[in-house]
């Protein structure tokens, strides 16, 4: 058995397209009126992936660390606005430039944590390991901040007579929002909690598959997965405890007052 | 103990001049729409005017920190918030929250007695009635000891007999320790037979001042 990858020749690829095909024959009989989304997303899928090799390619090639800073800086720049648009609440400017700093903040710790003094990678910048670690934990934190987002919007919204009341009978802005703030922070990490659960199990994780699929030993992958799981719960964690801890406050003003919403 | 001075909210309250005494019950009387529950919320900062000033014990508001204001000034809501837990969280909840220290449960059951609330102090409070929250929230204000109570009309899905029993029970609280009280209601005959000050409020007009004769 060889441990070398084996490289996909232009035609292969061509027929796994088969699969596609395959799919719009039903879409098609079954009059369901899907083509035009199957097809546009399986182009986009292709335009993307091969975009994202080259550039992989030309920064991994590249031996500047600008090129690593930069490639994260633009990771960092799409999860923020990812976030942004997913959640359906309007979120006012103060808000965002906390999501936006939380996300950085907590993301940035993990990641140099994670690279400097776990993996220790040599030289500091390096590509093969900075950007898929930095993607993995960037793209768990926005989902996270996202839910977190969700939790103290709606409940602000929801629970405002009750926010109010707790104004009334003398308590701090903080003290007011404890539990909304509390339970936003639970909702947002629990995803992360439970991945680990079935981890292994019921499927293999991304990563881990990526590393057998291309010739390193499965303890090696393990090893690798639990380290980044457990990078990915901290940045996580950090993340959206730094957004509600300075989150909330946005819905009052300097008076502790509720901000009048004209809904 | 309050002033007014050339104070507009929004169009809502247009009061050039106003004098809130101390140690006496103030009704604030108008028509539906016309502001009151707007003015009570003026008093303990849940709103600020856009004009004028308000000043309290000599400090106008904005100069006061809400919250230090707050445990001073508490507000009774018309539907007051109940907490999840028991009817003990409830009426520990304003101590809690002002950051001072519990009381035992001796005087617990004391202020039950005294809100006529015949309940168990480990009950839960979300299965109450309407009027017995509404009671179990007063007893949770009293606790506090305020300066200044405010008191919003209790919510007319409550029956008379509630409502009056409330109203008694906080012009009792005031008059016996020398607090004072400003109580918003739809009613002229509570307002004449309870309170020392009547205050008529409208937007479009100046505000109506009558002393009541006790």
């Amino acid at each position: 058995m060889s441990n070398d990858i084996m490289n996909l020749q232009l035609w292969q690829i061509g027929a796994a397209y088969v699969f596609i095909a395959l799919l719009l024959v039903i879409v098609r009989r079954r009059g369901i009126g899907r083509e035009r989304e199957i097809l546009i997303a399986s182009i986009r899928m292709t335009l993307q992936l091969v975009l994202v090799g080259y550039v992989l390619v030309y920064i991994f090639e590249s031996t500047h660390p600008l090129m690593t800073i930069l490639a994260v800086g633009v990771m960092e720049a799409f999860a923020i606005d990812n976030i942004f648009k997913r959640t359906k609440e309007k979120l006012s400017g103060k808000l965002k430039k906390i999501i936006a700093f939380s996300m950085v903040t907590g993301t940035l710790t993990s990641i140099l944590y994670f690279l400097f003094v776990v993996i220790r990678i040599y030289p500091w910048f390096n590509p093969q390991y900075f950007i898929p670690i930095a993607g993995m934990i960037i793209g768990n934190s926005m989902t996270g901040i996202s839910l977190g987002v969700k939790g103290i919007a709606e409940g602000m919204r929801n629970q405002r007579a009750l926010v109010e009341s707790s104004l009334m009978l003398g308590a701090t802005p903080a003290r007011a929002s404890r539990e909304i703030v509390n339970s936003a922070f639970d909702s947002a990490i629990l995803p992360t909690i439970n991945s680990m659960v079935g981890m292994g199990i019921v499927s293999l994780p991304g990563m881990m598959t990526g590393q057998i699929l291309s010739g390193t030993s499965p303890l090696i992958a393990t090893k690798y997965q639990i380290a980044i799981m457990l990078g990915i719960v901290g940045s996580v964690a950090l993340s959206v405890i730094l957004f509600v801890i300075l989150g909330y406050r946005t819905f009052f003003n300097q008076e502790d007052q509720l901000i009048q919403t004209d809904n | 103990m309050y002033k007014f001075e050339k104070v507009h909210y929004k169009n809502i309250i247009n009061i050039e001049k106003l004098t809130i005494h101390e140690n006496l019950v103030t009704s604030i009387v108008g028509p539906s729409g016309s502001g009151k529950t707007t003015f009570i919320r003026l008093l303990n900062k849940l709103i600020s005017p856009d004009e004028g000033d308000i000043i309290y014990m000599g400090k106008r508001l904005m100069e006061w920190d809400s919250v230090e204001l707050r445990r001073k000034v508490v507000m009774l809501p018309q539907q007051p918030a109940i907490y999840s837990g028991t009817v003990r969280d409830n009426l520990l909840k304003g101590l809690l929250y002002s950051e001072r220290e519990p009381v035992s449960d001796d005087v617990l059951l004391k202020m039950l007695e005294s809100v006529k609330l015949n309940k168990d102090l480990e009950d839960d409070a979300e299965l109450l009635s309407g009027g017995e929250k509404q009671r179990l929230a007063l007893g949770r204000v009293l606790l506090m000891e305020p300066e200044v109570l405010l008191l919003d009309e209790p919510s007319s899905a409550l029956d008379d007999k509630t409502e009056l029993m409330i109203i008694e029970e906080v012009v009792d609280y005031t008059r016996r320790n020398n607090k004072t009280l400003v109580m918003v209601t739809h009613s002229n005959r509570i307002a004449e037979d309870f309170s020392d000050q009547i205050i008529r409020i409208s937007p479009d007009e100046p505000v109506q001042i009558r002393e009541v004769s006790r």
